[in-house]
């Protein structure tokens, strides 16, 4: 203690060295997780949720740049919302180990407002919307300018039993009475939905409201509003809920139950995206002989529905070090040719129109028709950079179905929502 | 807990160089420091102080950056709008449903949890301390639990209680108990007990040594009973062990947060307040609010040592007045 020169200056020598290695290996990490720009060849890293059959994607796209680029793909977790937090965390420390990022449809707004995104210009935004069904496309557009492109997209549609009903029903009204009559004759006829608190029961509020012909924020995505269709579907979803027809455990149903539901013979009726029909001709080939498919009920017999779309956009990294060959990387991977691949394979419904017509697709998409009728008619969810955050009050404020009360139920999501977009909401 | 000693240091310190001695408190006398035992100090303090600037860094710094972000409108999602809006993320929180239902949430695992692992990890530390017969082999089995990673232990716990995958769903007959709120919470504070007792026992065991063998035997033979050696005796001898052992699983149950992660995600209002903060922070990108409700946490958490500090007189062990303040 008393002589601080004990030890000497070999000591010393030996903690430089310890302290340098200590340097060392902090930083040999943070090295590692660079550029890895081995050979100069860029490396374009996507981050795109599991998809069985991009790899082969990569692969082509790889194939056709001839050197210029090679895409990685990293598979993000499968669960959507740990997909978002991972892809969030690392935006947000300005992470360019991120270049092409495949996002949901409804988080393109609230990653181009953060300013994470690269906006599509020029040639590359023309290349994107060249034969682009107008709904995807808005998804993946802010304020007027576009963010990312659509590579695949999605709409949920009505399957029902041919030998219980004979033609699809049109309305809400319409299907709960042919229920009701179904249950009557002591017939399977339970429709069958998704209900849990979360974003599935937002999907179908949505649907309800735009059908409806409301609106759940202003066009500009700035204001909460809404209004007599939104407190029109409310009326709708809660006599639906409270009808006698769901199955018991309705307001704890995501997408795989309900699909199940239906597959075990209870349901007269599912409304569910179409990846529910290779499942059943799988599992229950006598039953998926007797299901058909019909648009999306409405609200109003006199107006077609407008369904929810879904899918994902391809966007490029705002730090990203290779923008140039990542616009070029997205653009590969969602060309037409390479749609109709995923289609196909990974069952992902196409944005680009022309896609649908093609031969190989009729086959794979026997509703095709009647997907693209709904695509080219289709409601998108609220546009805005806290949509995130509304989704996560409303689901909560419309769960359980059961007890809303229209008026009541509509002004507190009004509330909750505006908080939402003035940053003063809470999450629960 | 070594606040006491830090301020010794601090104020010896801003009276060393002029010799001047501040005004004795608790009227414990002091004398003027020599000139040896003032150098000493002195490298003392210098040694202590890269310890001291690492800790500025990592805990000071991120504290007062959170404090300053819950007094701003700052969500990463409207960058442009960032302003400086005072006291009103404290409003908005403070006013919120959703932030008193997990302050609920979180008291009531608190309480519950601390209040069964000190019966539990009393028994498990009398066990310990008492075995004679493979010692070591009792004491390392009965920390095992301690030893399991949460998330992990958190996962097989999910399992088990997850119908189709666990054994322990289909015990309590039809249903999944971790999509009902009262049954979810039981079993957040089950994994939470089960994980943390061994801690608890362990500290109370320290304790344990502490009493006397003579003692308890002289007691014996004034014929007290086994339970009124326990209370009468060991009891008063423990309570400083006690004491530091509540305040440590009262500190750490308030901020619970792995478990509700992994078993329910917050989902039927289980969310303690770390859960709603994460939430708010890292799903909703909104840092002003998340940072009140991590301001808040602190505060909460600043509350509780202090009630345990001054209020019990929990102390660390050897820093007590008798004890090793040299």
């Amino acid at each position: 203690m008393t002589d601080p020169h004990r030890g000497g200056p070999a000591r010393s020598g030996r903690i430089r060295l310890a302290a340098g290695a200590v340097a060392l290996a902090l930083l040999a990490p943070m090295a590692a997780c660079g550029s890895g720009e081995d050979g100069g060849i860029p490396t374009i890293n996507l981050y795109y949720s599991p998809e069985q059959n991009l790899q082969k994607v990569v692969d082509d796209c790889n194939a056709q740049a001839g050197g210029r680029y090679e895409i990685k793909y990293r598979v993000l977790p499968r669960a959507a919302d740990e997909q978002r937090v991972q892809l969030v965390r690392r935006l947000a420390a300005e992470d360019s180990g991120m270049d092409v990022l495949g996002l949901d449809v409804t988080w393109t707004q609230e990653f181009a407002s953060a300013g994470w995104l690269l906006e599509w210009t020029g040639e590359r935004r023309a290349e994107a919307e060249r034969g682009t069904l107008a709904g995807p496309l808005e998804t993946a557009q802010y304020e007027d300018k576009l963010y990312a492109a659509p590579k695949n997209t999605n709409v949920q549609l009505l399957w029902y039993r041919t030998d219980l009903v004979s033609q699809p029903p049109r309305t809400w009204d319409e299907m709960i009475n042919f229920a009701l009559g179904l249950k009557g004759r002591g017939q399977p006829y339970r429709v069958i939905t998704m209900g849990a608190q979360y974003e599935g029961l937002v999907v179908l509020y949505n649907t309800l409201v735009a059908s409806a012909g409301g609106q759940i924020l202003n066009s500009e995505g700035t204001k909460a509003v809404f209004d007599d269709g939104a407190v029109r579907a409310l009326e709708v979803l809660r006599d639906f809920a409270n009808a006698g027809i769901t199955t018991s455990s309705f307001s704890n149903t995501i997408e795989d139950q309900a699909r199940l539901d239906f597959q075990s013979g209870a349901g007269a009726f599912q409304l569910n995206w179409p990846f529910v029909y290779p499942a059943m001709q799988e599992a229950d080939p006598e039953l998926a002989k007797k299901v058909k498919w019909a648009r999306f009920p409405g609200v109003d017999p006199n107006t077609p529905s407008k369904v929810t779309i879904g899918g994902v956009n391809l966007a490029v990294s705002r730090f990203s070090r290779h923008p140039e060959e990542s616009f070029e990387a997205a653009t590969c991977l969602r060309n037409p040719e390479h749609q109709k691949f995923s289609a196909i394979n990974d069952g992902v419904p196409p944005t680009i129109e022309s896609v649908y017509a093609e031969p190989e697709m009729a086959e794979a998409y026997p509703m095709r028709d009647t997907i693209l009728a709904e695509l080219k008619d289709a409601a998108t969810r609220p546009l805005s950079p806290a949509y995130q955050n509304i989704s996560t009050v409303l689901s909560a404020t419309l769960s359980p179905p059961s007890k809303i009360q229209p008026e009541r139920t509509a002004d507190r999501m009004r509330e909750a929502a505006q908080d939402a977009l003035e940053s003063k909401g809470v999450l629960p | 807990m070594s606040t006491d000693s830090t301020t010794t240091v601090d104020r010896t310190e801003a009276a060393g160089p002029k010799g001047r001695v501040p005004a004795p408190r608790r009227g414990r006398g002091r004398v003027p420091l020599s000139e040896g035992k003032r150098a000493e100090r002195k490298l003392g303090w210098l040694l202590c102080a890269p310890a001291a600037l690492v800790m500025l860094a990592v805990t000071a710094y991120p504290i007062l950056y959170s404090v300053w972000l819950s007094l701003q409108r700052f969500d990463l999602k409207f960058p442009d709008q960032r302003e400086f809006v005072g006291l009103s993320n404290y409003v908005t929180v403070l006013s919120n449903g959703y932030w008193w239902t997990a302050f609920g949430v979180t008291m009531l695992i608190t309480v519950v949890t601390v209040a069964v692992e000190l019966v539990l990890g009393m028994g498990l530390a009398i066990v310990m301390h008492r075995t004679i017969i493979g010692r070591g082999l009792v004491r390392t089995s009965a920390l095992i639990p301690y030893g399991i990673v949460t998330v992990v232990a958190a996962f097989s716990w999910r399992y088990a209680w997850t119908p189709g995958t666990g054994y322990l769903a289909t015990l309590f007959g039809e249903g999944a108990p971790l999509t009902e709120r009262a049954s979810a919470l039981a079993i957040i504070m089950l994994a939470e007990i089960w994980k943390t007792t061994p801690f608890m026992a362990l500290l109370l065991m320290a304790g344990l040594a502490l009493v006397p063998e003579d003692l308890l035997k002289a007691a014996s033979m004034d014929g007290a009973s086994a339970w009124q050696r326990f209370t009468k005796v060991m009891l008063p001898v423990m309570k400083p062990a006690i004491l530091v052992a509540l305040l440590f699983r009262t500190l750490d149950a308030f901020r619970v947060f792995d478990n509700i992660f992994v078993l329910t995600a917050g989902a039927n209002q289980t969310s303690s307040v770390s859960m709603l903060a994460y939430n708010n922070l890292i799903r909703g990108l909104n840092l002003g609010i998340g940072s009140t409700m991590s301001v808040l946490i602190f505060i909460a958490v600043a509350i509780i040592a202090f009630v345990f500090v001054k209020l019990f007189g929990t102390a660390a062990p050897g820093s007590t007045d008798e004890g090793g303040r040299r």
